[in-house]
């Protein structure tokens, strides 16, 4: 029930206001427990003998990663007892693809971005493009009625997403969390998803409790998540106990989805066919705020502070967590040779339309923003919108025999 | 040190909030484990910080297979065992036929004590192998080890390994070091060791790190080779094409005991009590840790209707030549012991020559179309 964890949660307060005023609070961390074993440990094993050998690795972890850091905060622990070691797991048995750089470490609570900030803080600058922890801000905005031109060419567009994540405060978060933990939060998603009504109102799939028939159908509607796979997250620890408490909900009309339990506390996800983008990211705004609001009645809150806006997992989706995107047919535009180009100054990315690191069947790209930290959601929204309708009329121009051009880069943070 | 998840913090909630759900699940840690039992073993830990979450994670994510029954935990520690008796214990027994907490093993690697074995038919038996696995005293084992005591080990095995000299002389493979020829040679020798995919080893730790601090050794003539952090500390196997099991076995014990004295010089024994014998992470491999066996041809003797239960009686146990959970191939099975705890090297390296040279003796007279019923073994 709620009251043991509200015990806790008083108790925790403390550690969470001070990590939400940022700037080093808690850097000097928890020391380990001095158990007699663990001191001879220490003196038997310096942070020299532990530092893991990261020569073939290309991850930002190994990038920013050096002895001397590891040498400072070896020995530290957040409040629940989570470690570097813990958190870098994932990126040292993970050296990395030489094209893709991998983020190559995971938090397992909310306090280990404070704890550890000396090496979290510069790999966030890496990579998300120069953003700075300690001394930016990062701005929330869930106002979908600011964005305009938000209805695409549906000759061009099949299909618009956003998505994005939530960790529930006083949790830790999957890498490191317990079954009872991982069981809470499970409660704490569902008991305010059932709170829904109208267009939101929807029910949950238990992983390990649903039938044949009905597993079929979510994965025929491709809303099921399977087992992770990817050693990227098993090594993270991200798999444990499956399917325990593990779930999926999605509202009657099967646009609205949560994943419960996943690589996050909870995925958000609004989705519908066809190209009005401004209608998934209302119902997307919506959803996630009575969402909050129902589970605020019950005394629980999200993670979230001004200098990393909301808490995830993996350091890359810290921020808005948000990716919109559109699965877009562009046959003349993707190949031209300008198409990289294009996409890099309008700050998107695409992807082949089974998603990160498939590649694109036909003509038709998943197209979407390339940043979560230093910009709303409503300003990544809108850089998506904007980008879309560009990459449109380039095809269309395309398709007319007229001339494209290369539009100029987009500012990185607002100043 | 690698832990599972906070202890400490954990005992805020209750036993029943943390207890697993093994509705689904056939090992031998989800037949074992009850509430009381995991009630009272949550608030402990071994010196090193291994707790009884550490110890079943495994378990937990591995269901089983309906018809293999795996053990579903592994020790972080030597001190494991005796921490977490309450639950190993009863999983000992279960595996070990009825093994006791009373119970005490015999150790004898004098290799003169086995009785025949250089006279198995080299037209039936093509190979014979024998192999077990030490851990060194004073360090964590694979599912918990630091990389710093992983190193270690690699460092203390490499300086143990060169001391070698005669028959033993030979050169070690660092994963992490090998050149592409060295690597292709290993793979030909059938030597190299893969990073595990299985999630039995994965969801227990023991791949952190790979390959940082693993290894290859063995000797010039290929007949005797030490695996270095895999799924133990050590994993020493001696072999040859034919079957000439007593050679293969008078190498076995000569060999780990010359690496063995030179681990004692350096005040690092390996694991060991007269309880469980060798102490090693997987409690299946307690006791000698010992798996000897051939590749034999029995094409006619595994078609008899008979051959499961001649098998059992000879407490012997049959895999694929590709390993355990492989099928075979033209009739060509792996026959080894089936018991490592209670019993000794020699008495185990026994029972598997004096049942493969009896299954033999079957397969010819079912060669001749005679019948084997007079020949069919009592329980061993």
């Amino acid at each position: 029930m709620a009251t043991q964890f509200t015990r806790m949660l008083a108790g925790r307060n403390t550690a969470v206001v001070l990590a939400s005023l940022g700037a080093g609070t808690l850097a000097t961390g928890y020391l380990l427990t001095d158990s007699t074993a663990a001191a001879e440990r220490r003196v038997l094993y310096p942070p020299s003998a532990d530092f893991p050998d990261l020569r073939k690795h290309n991850n930002c972890m190994a990038a920013s990663l050096t002895p001397a850091i590891y040498a400072h905060l070896r020995d530290k622990s957040t409040p629940n007892n989570w470690t570097l070691n813990q958190s870098i797991q994932t990126g040292v048995d993970n050296p990395g693809h030489p094209f893709i750089k991998t983020v190559g470490m995971v938090a397992g609570d909310e306090e280990t971005y404070e704890v550890f900030s000396e090496i979290f803080d510069p790999v966030i600058k890496d990579r998300h493009n120069g953003y700075d922890p300690r001394t930016m801000k990062h701005p929330t905005d869930l106002d979908s009625s600011k964005i305009t031109s938000g209805v695409f060419d549906e000759r061009y567009v099949l299909s618009s997403r956003v998505r994005t994540g939530r960790s529930i405060r006083g949790l830790s978060l999957p890498p490191a969390c317990s079954r009872a933990e991982r069981r809470e939060v499970e409660r704490v998603a569902v008991m305010a998803l059932s709170g829904l009504k109208g267009d939101l109102a929807g029910r949950y799939y238990s992983l390990g409790d649903m039938n044949e028939r009905e597993q079929q159908q979510l994965i025929d509607e491709h809303f099921l998540f399977d087992k992770p796979v990817s050693p990227l997250l098993t090594s993270a620890g991200m798999a444990r106990d499956w399917p325990d408490a593990r779930g999926i909900w999605h509202n009657n009309q099967k646009n609205f989805l949560i994943w419960i339990n996943e690589e996050d506390h909870t995925r958000i996800i609004s989705m519908e066919k066809g190209g009005n983008m401004k209608r998934v990211f209302e119902r997307f705004c919506r959803g996630l705020k009575q969402v909050e609001q129902l589970i605020h009645e019950r005394g629980w809150e999200f993670m979230w502070n001004e200098r990393l806006g909301y808490i995830l997992t993996c350091p890359s989706n810290l921020g808005t967590g948000l990716r919109a995107g559109v699965h877009v047919r562009l046959p003349n535009l993707s190949k031209d040779p300008r198409f990289s180009k294009i996409l890099e100054n309008l700050r998107l990315q695409k992807r082949g339309t089974g998603g990160v690191d498939t590649a694109a069947t036909g003509d038709t790209f998943d197209i979407s923003n390339n940043d979560r930290l230093g910009k709303s959601e409503v300003e990544l929204v809108q850089l998506v919108v904007d980008g879309v309708n560009y990459l449109i009329d380039c095809e269309k121009r395309l398709e007319r025999g007229q001339d494209i051009k290369i539009p100029s880069p987009l500012a990185q943070f607002r100043r | 040190m690698a832990k599972n998840c906070h202890n400490d913090y954990k005992m805020k909630f209750s036993g029943d909030e943390e207890f697993p759900d093994l509705s689904l699940h056939n090992n031998h840690m989800a037949k074992v484990l009850t509430k009381d039992i995991y009630n009272k073993l949550r608030g402990k830990s071994t010196p090193s910080g291994f707790t009884v979450d550490d110890i079943i994670q495994t378990g937990v994510d591995n269901p089983g297979h309906p018809f293999i029954m795996t053990v579903g935990c592994v020790a972080g520690d030597e001190e494991s065992y005796e921490v977490f008796k309450d639950l190993l214990d009863p999983i000992i027994s279960d595996r070990h036929s009825g093994y006791k907490p009373t119970d005490k093993h015999r150790t004898d690697l004098n290799f003169e004590n086995l009785k025949g074995g250089d006279d198995l038919d080299p037209a039936y038996v093509l190979s014979s192998r024998v192999r077990t696995g030490r851990s060194i005293k004073g360090f964590t084992l694979p599912p918990h080890n630091s990389r710093g005591e992983r190193r270690t080990i690699e460092k203390l095995s490499i300086e143990a390994l060169a001391t070698l000299s005669g028959e033993f002389k030979g050169k070690y493979y660092p994963l992490n070091g090998m050149t592409d020829k060295e690597q292709d040679q290993l793979i030909n020798d059938h030597f190299l060791f893969d990073k595990p995919v299985s999630p039995l080893l994965t969801c227990a730790g023991m791949a952190r790190d790979w390959p940082d601090a693993r290894g290859i050794w063995h000797n010039d003539a290929k007949t005797f080779l030490v695996w270095v952090n895999e799924e133990d500390h050590l994993r020493v196997i001696s072999m040859q094409q034919g079957g000439n099991m007593k050679e293969v076995f008078r190498r076995f014990c000569t060999g780990l005991l010359k690496i063995e004295e030179t681990f004692k010089k350096h005040n690092h024994g390996f694991m060991w009590n007269e309880h469980l014998g060798y102490v090693l992470t997987c409690p299946s491999n307690l006791g000698t840790g010992l798996r000897g066996g051939v590749h034999v041809k029995l094409p006619k003797l595994s078609t008899h209707a008979k051959f499961e239960e001649i098998l059992t009686r000879l407490r012997l146990q049959k895999r694929g030549t590709g390993g355990v959970d492989t099928a075979s191939v033209g009739g060509v099975f792996d026959i080894s012991n089936a018991d490592r705890l209670g019993s000794s090297e020699v008495d185990q390296v026994q029972m598997v020559v004096d049942g493969v040279k009896l299954m033999v003796a079957m397969e010819k007279k079912l060669e001749k179309s005679e019948s084997i019923d007079d020949m069919i073994p009592a329980q061993k």
